[in-house]
């Protein structure tokens, strides 16, 4: 379960950053992205995949959060 | 030479890796790449950030570099213990050239060589008690120093000392902050993981002291330069620009810093990044913890100092806008002549680099407003996320080298015969000997400032006295030379 660090890029989009694995990715699609319900299954831009929990609202980014490996 | 195509630098690579062993061969295949600007991730043509193979001559540091020699040292009033066998502190003494104001030995510290001289005793026994000693005789001999970091050398991760006990005592005792840094040498496979050790100890033990205290009065215009380590005066030169445009500098990291400076830090409303390699890791701490947003900038030459200073005030407002554009308007003569003078003299030169950090990608702009060429680039210790920068600035098809070895680069030179290479200490001779000019690019060759309009003017006056230097005339033996054996044969 590595720490992700997530944060805006200038253009909106979300970056996915672990600094052990030297990975910093957009975050290309987001499972659920809604006012009361974000998480789940997340596809970077290099296609490799992730799961967050899922969370009863958006989180503050840019914030540190869990994830796991698909 | 004229310009290689791809074909031509793949065959290169090719032909440099033929004496490699079977596995040898493989393994540093991925580290040498033809560029292409199409692509979006460099992790697609080079691989970064691996150990050096056992056997090649590497060019790299190692951890305690990483943290004392660069993000810490230049930290002018705190005194750094290097602890541990006293080579480490003493080969790397005030190599580095941070320059700092105030007297030293008194009120700062960054040119003076502290360490616990472990000896064979210490790594028996242990040395948590010779610290706690040598951090008493500190504060008796040098009692204006703000606080004291303790460089872990090999032998204290390998002997299991407790330095943070050692800290944590001592700093109750003597009400300063003492930092224990878990730099050893022998972790990771560069100095880049000593940055990131050194960032994490920033964060743990100095960066949140003045959490709650307002005290300091802000303003809407506070910036920090982050990443900047005043070689050759290179913050000061930057520092002037900024605070032309309207901006306060609160903070220099660590170029001629403090520790109030740092601690200072969380209060400023946008930090500026020069150098990403060693210190985006606090950066990205302090935008998660105090919402401070940072960005990237580069001081090298005046097209990259515009795009640059545009880009800082972008993030402010107005005034500060109109402050950018009337810097930019006021150095403009200046540049220009510097221009004029050098660009008929180093036009069309190509050059090679090889350094660490943030300048094998920061540098080719102000090569660039010379009329210059970088034809191959490569850092010692970057990661994917410095060559994915790299790529953009980099010609088509030139060349791009990770953690290059000593035969490789030696090998490339004698087939790209560039107009100038900019490396280390251990690169100059060889190259010089060679007969390539030579630049010494890790501490400017003892020269500088080079960032900023001031150091522009610099860095090119010292290219130009490089590469145009009467000397390389002479390099073959006068007779050795055609016209010299054809007045043999005429006499003969």
């Amino acid at each position: 379960m590595p720490s992700v660090m997530l944060r805006r890029r200038e253009d909106g989009k979300l970056l996915f950053y672990i600094a052990k694995k030297d990975l910093e990715e957009t975050i290309e699609s987001i499972e659920f992205d809604s006012a009361d319900k974000w998480g789940g299954e997340v596809v970077l831009g290099d296609g490799s995949r992730y799961y967050f929990e899922l969370l009863a609202e958006p989180p503050k980014i840019p914030t540190t959060l869990q994830a796991k490996r698909l | 030479m004229a310009d290689m195509t791809r074909e031509e630098t793949e065959a290169l690579i090719q032909e440099v890796l033929e004496v490699y062993p079977e596995k040898a061969k493989k393994d540093r295949a991925k580290h040498l790449a033809v560029n292409d600007q199409s692509l979006e991730k460099a992790n697609k043509c080079i691989t970064s950030n691996r150990k050096s193979l056992p056997g090649v001559m590497t060019i790299r540091g190692c951890a305690y570099a990483g943290s004392k020699g660069v993000v810490w040292g230049p930290i002018k009033d705190m005194i750094h213990i290097s602890h541990g066998p006293v080579g480490c502190g003493q080969y790397s003494r005030a190599g580095r050239r941070n320059y700092y104001v105030g007297t030293t030995g008194v009120n700062t510290f960054g040119t003076m060589n502290f360490t616990s001289d472990f000896t064979e005793k210490d790594i028996v026994f242990g040395g948590d008690k010779k610290l706690a000693k040598i951090i008493d005789e500190i504060e008796v001999l040098f009692p204006l120093n703000k606080g004291i970091s303790i460089q872990s050398e090999c032998p204290i991760g390998l002997i299991g000392d407790d330095i943070e006990a050692v800290s944590k005592v001592k700093a109750k005792e003597h009400e300063k902050t003492i930092v224990p840094v878990r730099c050893e040498g022998f972790r990771g496979v560069s100095q880049s993981l000593g940055h990131h050790i050194a960032n994490d100890a920033i964060r743990d033990w100095v960066l949140e002291n003045r959490d709650g205290d307002d005290s300091f009065p802000t303003t809407p215009y506070d910036v920090a330069v982050i990443g900047d380590y005043n070689i050759g005066g290179d913050a000061w030169a930057s520092r002037t620009l900024l605070e032309e445009m309207g901006l306060r500098v609160v903070a220099q990291w660590s170029g001629d810093g403090t520790i109030a400076e740092i601690e200072k830090t969380p209060k400023v409303k946008l930090n500026l990044i020069h150098c990403y390699r060693s210190m985006n890791y606090i950066a990205r701490h302090m935008e998660e913890k105090y919402s401070i947003p940072w960005i990237e900038y580069n001081f090298f030459g005046p097209t990259k100092i515009a795009e640059s200073l545009r880009k800082i005030a972008a993030h402010f407002d107005e005034t500060i806008q109109a402050g950018a554009e009337r810097v930019i308007e006021r150095y403009k003569a200046e540049y220009d002549a510097v221009i004029a003078k050098y660009r008929p003299r180093l036009e069309g030169k190509r050059v090679m680099l090889y350094v660490g950090g943030l300048r094998p990608r920061h540098v080719i702009g102000a090569y660039e407003d010379l009329g210059m060429e970088v034809v191959g680039t490569g850092y010692e210790f970057a990661h994917n996320d410095d060559y994915d920068r790299t790529i953009k600035e980099m010609g088509n098809a030139t060349l791009l080298y990770d953690d290059v070895t000593g035969y490789e680069f030696e090998e490339f030179v004698k087939r790209v015969q560039p107009d100038l290479i900019g490396s280390g200490i251990k690169e100059k001779y060889i190259f010089q000997k060679m007969g390539v000019p030579f630049r010494q690019m890790h501490s400017w060759d003892y020269s500088g400032p080079y960032h900023g309009y001031d150091g522009f003017a610099i860095f090119a006056r010292d290219m130009d006295m490089t590469i145009n230097n009467p000397c390389w005339k002479n390099i073959k033996a006068p007779w050795k030379t055609q016209a010299a054996s054809e007045a043999v044969k005429a006499v003969a």
